[in-house]
């Protein structure tokens, strides 16, 4: 199992709202995966060439303070750190391709969990209910989440391993199901200077779809090559800066179900984690098709 | 005598599943209740196992398995079913008024599954005599391995429609986007109008038998023929 939880604000003057809405969402399916829980809110995008990365400690302690001082006193850059006790989201105009290697060399410990103009990412294990209060989920913002609550089937529960996974910039990817060959995408990824961080099926997904992405196809283009070259069990649920894109295997085994208003597209692997959305009763509810790509754009 | 009939609401939302569930199989008494079950939010195993005549209404969208195992009770439910309605159920009636999930009716023996809207796929997945009817359209693998029992579809059939039937048979009004392995589309007899008339006046809906056509076993799969080179 697993669940998958997806809100896209259609009306801004709710944006401030949802995390508030997408607690109880992710909490609803904490039943079908207790063992970790993770969500990348999308903000407004920032002006180029500034980035926001989410960065993930390991420690309780660590020392954001003294990154803060020794980026600008070694990197001569300005850097504003909002941490939120093991994670933080560091925003900065130095180019990834520098502070990348900088923050490798300097603070091994340190994860980068996304990088973007827009999303912000969180992902812990534990139950639900505790990762959401750890990162205050309930106080984010923006114009749509992608949240996942994860029961491992085959591979480590740690917070490495959590959802969503991302790749490149503004884009993640959530997954409800299992993939027969990953490792396949893997090897056709790999020679092509393609680094993976785990040995987690979702996160071959995850990168083949940006591959393509990053090699000029679009969302819809990038998903159609994807029921080719995936195999296996799956509702993915992805976001870009703009967009929230889902998709199921032709066999449709894991669920989706979304209800729709003039305020908001919710998407949830039941219905039980949309029960308590405002309007809810007047929503247009449906099941996604298998092999049909559903889009929603901000 | 004037007969009683006593009328009992839960609302799911102050009373916890097990209770609902509870009452529903140890504490019905000798009169005939109706039961309203309000706020299901999309709980799992509402009124499942239900062994009596009994009318239960469910005002709203409900989760996996509602109705499950049922016999004889009467369910209806004001919403959408999720995964796995009726599932093995022995007798009595189904009705779901919007739609179904995958697996609707799965393995049902007995009585009446009903859904206005579509059903997913795999509805009635080896059927074991239940009948099933369906005012929109199934998905695919819809009456897979189905064995005994009547489908009938008023809508559209998604992939491998009746694939490896044995003795099930399916009525459907609309297209087949492809039939499944054995499966095969056979005249319309006068008993099938009779059949398709009955179950959709069962349902309480309005279609011509005239505009079904019959998919049954083409009962290729019997028995194993080694010559075939597994082609099929």
């Amino acid at each position: 199992m697993c669940g998958i939880i997806g809100l896209l604000i259609k009306q801004p003057h709710l944006r401030d709202s949802l995390g508030e809405l997408t607690v109880p969402m992710l909490i609803g399916m904490g039943e079908r995966g207790p063992d970790s829980a993770g969500l990348a809110v999308f903000t407004q995008t920032l002006a180029d060439p500034y980035r926001k990365y989410s960065l993930y400690s390991g420690g309780k302690d660590f020392p954001w303070q003294d990154l803060s001082q020794a980026l600008q006193t070694q990197m001569s850059k300005e850097a504003e750190l909002q941490p939120h006790g093991n994670q933080a989201v560091l925003t900065t105009d130095l180019p990834s391709t520098t502070l990348k290697p900088w923050l490798k060399a300097h603070y091994p410990q340190l994860h980068v969990l996304s990088t973007g103009r827009a999303i912000d990412l969180y992902k812990d294990a534990g139950n639900p209910t505790e990762v959401a209060d750890r990162y205050h989920f309930k106080d984010l913002k923006g114009s749509h989440v992608v949240a996942h609550t994860r029961m491992a089937t085959e591979s480590a529960v740690t917070p490495a391993h959590a959802h969503p996974f991302t790749a490149g910039e503004d884009f993640c990817l959530v997954h409800n199901g299992s993939l027969s060959n990953p490792n396949e995408i893997r090897r056709k990824l790999e020679p092509r200077g393609i680094h993976f961080e785990t040995d987690n099926d979702t996160e071959a997904a995850c990168r083949f779809l940006e591959w393509r992405m990053r090699e000029g196809d679009d969302l819809a283009t990038a998903l159609q090559k994807g029921f080719e070259a995936l195999d296996g069990f799956y509702t993915f649920l992805m976001g870009t800066a703009d967009k929230l894109a889902l998709v199921r295997d032709a066999f449709a085994c894991k669920p989706a179900v979304v209800a729709e208003t003039d305020e908001y597209v919710a998407i949830a692997s039941e219905f039980r984690s949309l029960a308590h959305l405002p309007q809810v009763k007047h929503a247009h509810i449906y099941e996604p098709a298998p092999e049909e790509i559903y889009v929603w754009n901000v | 005598m004037e007969r009683v009939i006593s009328k009992v609401t839960f609302d799911l939302a102050q009373t916890s599943l097990r209770q609902v569930n509870h009452f529903l199989h140890r504490e019905l008494n000798s009169e005939t209740p109706k039961i309203t079950l309000l706020n299901p939010d999309g709980a799992h195993n509402l009124a499942v196992g239900l062994d009596a005549t009994i009318d239960v209404e469910i005002m709203g969208h409900t989760g996996y398995y509602t109705a499950s195992m049922n016999k004889q009770a009467t369910i209806t439910i004001f919403g959408n079913a999720g995964t796995g309605v009726a599932e093995n159920m022995m007798s009595g009636r189904v009705h779901v008024k919007g739609f179904a999930s995958v697996s609707a009716g799965a393995s049902a023996h007995g009585g009446l599954l009903v859904i206005d809207g579509d059903a997913s796929l795999r509805c009635g997945i080896s059927l074991k005599g239940a009948d099933i009817v369906v005012g929109g359209s199934v998905g695919s693998f819809s009456a897979f391995m189905a064995q005994a029992g009547r489908i009938v579809i008023c809508g559209n059939a998604g992939d491998a429609l009746g694939d490896s039937l044995y003795e099930a048979v399916i009525y459907i009004r609309g297209q087949i986007k492809s039939l499944g392995a054995d499966a095969q589309i056979e005249p319309m007899m006068e008993a099938d109008y009779q059949t398709v008339g009955e179950l959709l006046a069962q349902a309480g809906l309005s279609y011509q038998p005239q505009d079904f056509k019959r998919v049954a076993s083409a009962r290729q799969l019997y028995h194993w023929n080694a010559d075939a080179d597994q082609e099929y």
